[in-house]
């Protein structure tokens, strides 16, 4: 359709693709936890995917969130350089938010950071996080992506000496032996390289949305060391501790080397809805 | 071995389990995250009663998801929450209270010594929030709903709830720091 995206479309659409992401986990996801769970070796760390696999069906089956944690929101937004918008799209998500927080249900979850009053309808200043990009084309694509807090403690961001370039893998094997079971192993380890402070920790969660084979090989030589480490699923010990690495990279100042690790648990949920242009 | 236990716990009942066996609880357990743990101990150092039995009690790390319909309160999702924030305040509360079994994600860190002879530590699988929802019968109260749905103490009914796996036991064995120390060598052998 070419049609007129409006207000009302973007908050239903939203609403939906937050319920997709938060009770639905993308079929590579699933793929690749059913193929770890054939390669265990060890019973708990079989009992403890089998239990996973089963949640994913149960949550599924019932329309209902995989994790009690439903996180926070974040969302990726593409917007068409063509596309004529003229309504408030940051109020639409914002009002898609305190509805799918009612309808999913969702947790609430935001709190102010200091005097930590919970806002019960998961926005407050800063949240959702909505990052905006321009790209070709008269659509609107708008992704959500729950980010939940038990693997988002175990991130890490370094700003590295430009000459340890060669500890970067050590790096990441060790923030993620330190963070054991914590974070829900098997996880997903989005890396950024690069860029600047902030940027970095933006390369590493934005590559939590490449599909989980998506891998070159120096992201597999990366995974093997981390799943050699024994952590297991959950961290009570297996051959599964993590099922993806993704390293995204960015130039950056020729006196830094900034490396961010965001850890994602095994629920990688994120979902996306395109409006308008010729679909 | 498999176990199947049910609430209010006795020392007994915990002291036989060794770190790697599998648990079904049926009964109450507590949730209590950060905050609750918090105030527990504030009450107790205030000299106040707690509006819950903590004797032989199962304290489950979980801010669950619920829906308040007619009233009642029903559970949507209830998976576990990362135990390690709770690692500072447990020794205190067993100190003063007679918990018989800690039920979290993650393992903690630095508690053994303080769970020997009275309390095991079990971990529930991490994200299955669905799964355990379908072991909850019923949710009988909710307490200290002003610190908010994730970190009020809800008292929820369970049945054959688990398999939990025994992460720390009654005689200072921890599974995941094992685990986490074998996985350092090998990292630091590499």
């Amino acid at each position: 359709m070419t049609g007129k995206i409006t207000y009302d479309a973007v908050v239903k659409a939203t609403i939906d693709t937050i319920k997709e992401a938060e009770t639905l986990l993308p079929d590579d996801v699933i793929k690749a936890l059913e193929t770890a769970k054939k390669n265990e070796s060890s019973n708990v760390a079989r009992s403890q995917i089998e239990a996973i696999l089963k949640n994913i069906e149960i949550a599924g089956n019932n329309s209902i969130p995989l994790c009690q944690d439903t996180g926070i929101l974040i969302f990726y937004v593409d917007i068409g350089r063509d596309l004529h918008i003229d309504f408030d799209l940051k109020g639409a998500i914002l009002e898609a938010t305190r509805i799918a927080t009612q309808q999913v249900p969702l947790r609430p979850n935001a709190v102010d950071p200091l005097t930590r009053n919970n806002s019960s309808d998961n926005t407050g200043e800063g949240l959702p996080d909505i990052k905006y990009d321009f790209v070709e084309g008269e659509h609107l694509k708008i992704t959500v992506a729950p980010k939940g807090a038990g693997s988002e403690n175990m991130s890490v961001l370094k700003m590295m000496n430009p000459t340890e370039l060669k500890s970067i893998d050590d790096f990441i094997v060790e923030t993620v032996l330190n963070a054991g079971g914590r974070p829900c192993p098997p996880v997903i380890v989005g890396v950024g390289i690069g860029g600047s402070f902030d940027k970095a920790a933006r390369l590493a969660k934005s590559s939590l949305l490449r599909t989980v084979d998506d891998m070159n090989d120096e992201e597999k030589a990366v995974l093997s060391r981390i799943n050699s480490l024994g952590i297991g699923p959950m961290g009570l010990g297996g051959d599964t501790t993590a099922l993806a690495v993704h390293l995204n990279t960015s130039h950056c100042h020729t006196a830094s080397l900034p490396v961010a690790i965001n850890i994602q648990c095994w629920a990688n949920r994120h979902a996306s809805v395109t409006l308008g242009g010729d679909e | 071995m498999e176990y199947h236990l049910n609430t209010p716990l006795k020392k007994e009942d915990v002291e036989q389990l060794d770190a790697g066996d599998i648990v079904y609880l049926t009964g109450t357990v507590l949730t209590a995250r950060d905050e609750a743990h918090a105030r527990i101990l504030e009450m107790h150092e205030e000299g106040l009663e707690l509006p819950f039995e903590l004797e032989g009690a199962a304290i489950y790390h979980c801010g669950p998801l619920m829906q308040q319909i007619e009233g009642k309160w029903i559970v949507v999702a209830a998976g576990p929450t990362t135990s390690d924030r709770m690692s500072k305040m447990t020794p205190d509360l067993l100190e003063h209270f007679k918990v018989r079994a800690l039920v979290g994600k993650g393992g903690m860190n630095n508690v053994a010594e303080s769970l020997k002879g009275k309390c095991i530590y079990l971990a529930y699988t991490g994200g299955c929030a669905a799964l355990a929802a379908g072991s909850i019968k019923n949710v009988p109260q909710v307490h200290w709903l002003d610190l908010g749905m994730p970190e009020a103490v809800w008292e929820l009914e369970v049945v054959e709830f688990g398999p939990l796996i025994v992460g720390i036991d009654t005689k200072g064995n921890d599974l995941f720091t094992s685990i986490k120390e074998k996985a350092r060598e090998s990292f630091l052998k590499k």
